[in-house]
């Protein structure tokens, strides 16, 4: 059973039909028991990290996700989602996050020149580190376009990066770290390119 | 390097577009569904719906094809028309929408943006701008350019910036419909006064226009268009392998 993490952030609606679209019937659920049961972990996730990481806290879901992916299970983060997998985010202020991947979560401005717009909004290429190739994005070709809508990005998390985006800067476009796994863009909304990444994440034997 | 979209727009009225499409391939040119499955296979970077129903049945047809259309497409959908209130925009994001444009309501009642952008995110709301020069000044109209609303629109479009729109279709009245080209002036004007992506339209007649409409406007984020894509004018895998030759970064 495939569960998207329903903790009252975001809309869930594109994400389960693109995984229903590629033959998945996943469960949205907040409940520790479900998610206990499940057998891979979607964190989902739009709009501010403080609210998000403090709704995670409230509903004492971060120690399932954390216990959950101590135990190897696979879980994937989405934009925002993505984000919360860090030890910390500087967005409006300072705050923990779930500590699952080492680095940071920064705002763009200041990083990226002034003329590029905030935010990062539309469809921008993958570009892969000069390492092998992760098996998450084993269906990506160099170059292939995925859609992002973001202001804050990853940093300091050079071991986790999987793909970049490049926008003024190189920015962290997906990470991981063993059963962790996370993407900035939305799978959901990147057309056949994304799919294939939802279903390697779904099938694949992590 | 962020890319340049293209964007076909959809008017549909009680569950149907309306303006007559004419594709090989698709049983049926009226259905929106159809429709848009058509232009996601065939390149397009995102999808808007306008809903041009009056009625309370249409509206209730129209989250019904939204539901299914999002089921079914999986690139950023918009959509506008009818959006007045809060509850609006819920009622059309439940059923998949990513993105929800204002325009006459945001006239009305310009703490919708704010209101909107504070609940769902700037990245969710769309301004739409119906401009039209009248006594040598860019003027916003209302009610689907039928009415002067005596409002400058740069300063009016600045203005749903701050308040938290987070992204502008511009759609020159002036342009519309002629197929002589995008408005170059009133889009540059636009681009000089915000931050946030542009998207033009009204005006697109040809290939060239949009070659010309990124060359000029390295500002303007996307085009948008209607009829030239409904009737076959443009193809889109045309119009994208046309603007990559011409050095446009496009999916």
């Amino acid at each position: 059973m495939i569960a998207v993490i329903d903790y009252g952030v975001g809309n869930l609606f594109s994400l389960c039909r693109s995984l229903e679209a590629i033959g998945q019937q996943p469960v949205v659920t907040g409940d520790p028991a479900l998610l206990r049961q499940a057998d891979r972990l979607f964190l989902p996730g739009v709009g501010a990290f403080q609210d998000a990481i403090a709704k995670l806290r409230q509903t004492g879901l971060d120690q399932v996700i954390k216990e959950e992916a101590a135990k190897g299970k696979p879980i994937l983060g989405i934009c925002l989602g993505m984000q919360l997998l860090f030890e910390e985010s500087l967005e409006f202020g300072q705050w923990e996050g779930l500590g699952l991947i080492p680095g940071k979560v920064v705002p763009m401005e200041g990083v990226i020149p002034a003329d590029y717009k905030i935010p990062h909004i539309g469809w921008n290429a993958l570009h892969f580190p000069p390492k092998d190739r992760h098996p998450l994005l084993g269906t990506v070709q160099e170059g292939d376009c995925v859609y992002f809508v973001h202001s804050f990005y990853a940093t300091d998390c050079d071991d986790a990066v999987i793909a970049t985006a490049e926008y003024g800067a190189e920015l962290t476009a997906a990470v991981a770290k063993g059963n962790v796994m996370g993407c900035q863009f939305h799978p959901e909304k990147s057309g056949d390119v994304g799919l294939n990444i939802l279903r390697t994440f779904c099938e694949r034997t992590w | 390097m962020i890319t340049k979209r293209i964007i076909p727009c959809l008017d549909v009225k009680d569950g149907r577009v309306v303006k007559g499409v004419n594709f090989q391939g698709l049983s049926d040119v009226s259905s929106p569904v159809q429709l848009a499955e058509y232009y996601t296979k065939s390149g397009a970077d995102e999808l808007v719906f306008y809903d041009i129903t009056a009625s309370a049945e249409g509206r209730a047809l129209f989250t019904d094809i939204l539901r299914e259309t999002a089921s079914r497409v999986f690139i950023p959908l918009t959509v506008g028309g009818g959006i007045n209130t809060l509850d609006d925009f819920d009622r059309v994001l439940k059923c998949g929408a990513d993105k929800v444009s204002v325009n006459s309501g945001a006239i009305r009642n310009p703490d919708l943006i704010r209101q909107a952008a504070l609940r769902y995110g700037s990245q969710c709301v769309v301004l739409s701008a119906d401009v039209k020069r009248v006594d040598g000044q860019f003027r916003v109209f209302g009610r689907g350019g039928r009415d002067d609303t005596g409002m400058e629109a740069i300063s009016w479009i600045k203005r749903c910036v701050d308040l938290g729109a987070g992204e502008i279709v511009v759609n020159s009245i002036d342009t519309d419909g002629v197929k002589e080209g995008f408005d170059l002036e009133m889009l540059d004007a636009v681009c000089q006064a915000v931050k946030v992506p542009v998207i033009a339209s009204g005006g697109a007649g040809k290939t060239e226009d949009f070659i010309r409409l990124f060359q000029t406007l390295p500002g303007v984020d996307a085009g948008l268009a209607a009829s030239v894509f409904h009737f076959g004018e443009i193809a889109i895998p045309d119009l994208k392998g046309e603007l990559r030759k011409n050095g446009i970064l496009v999916r």
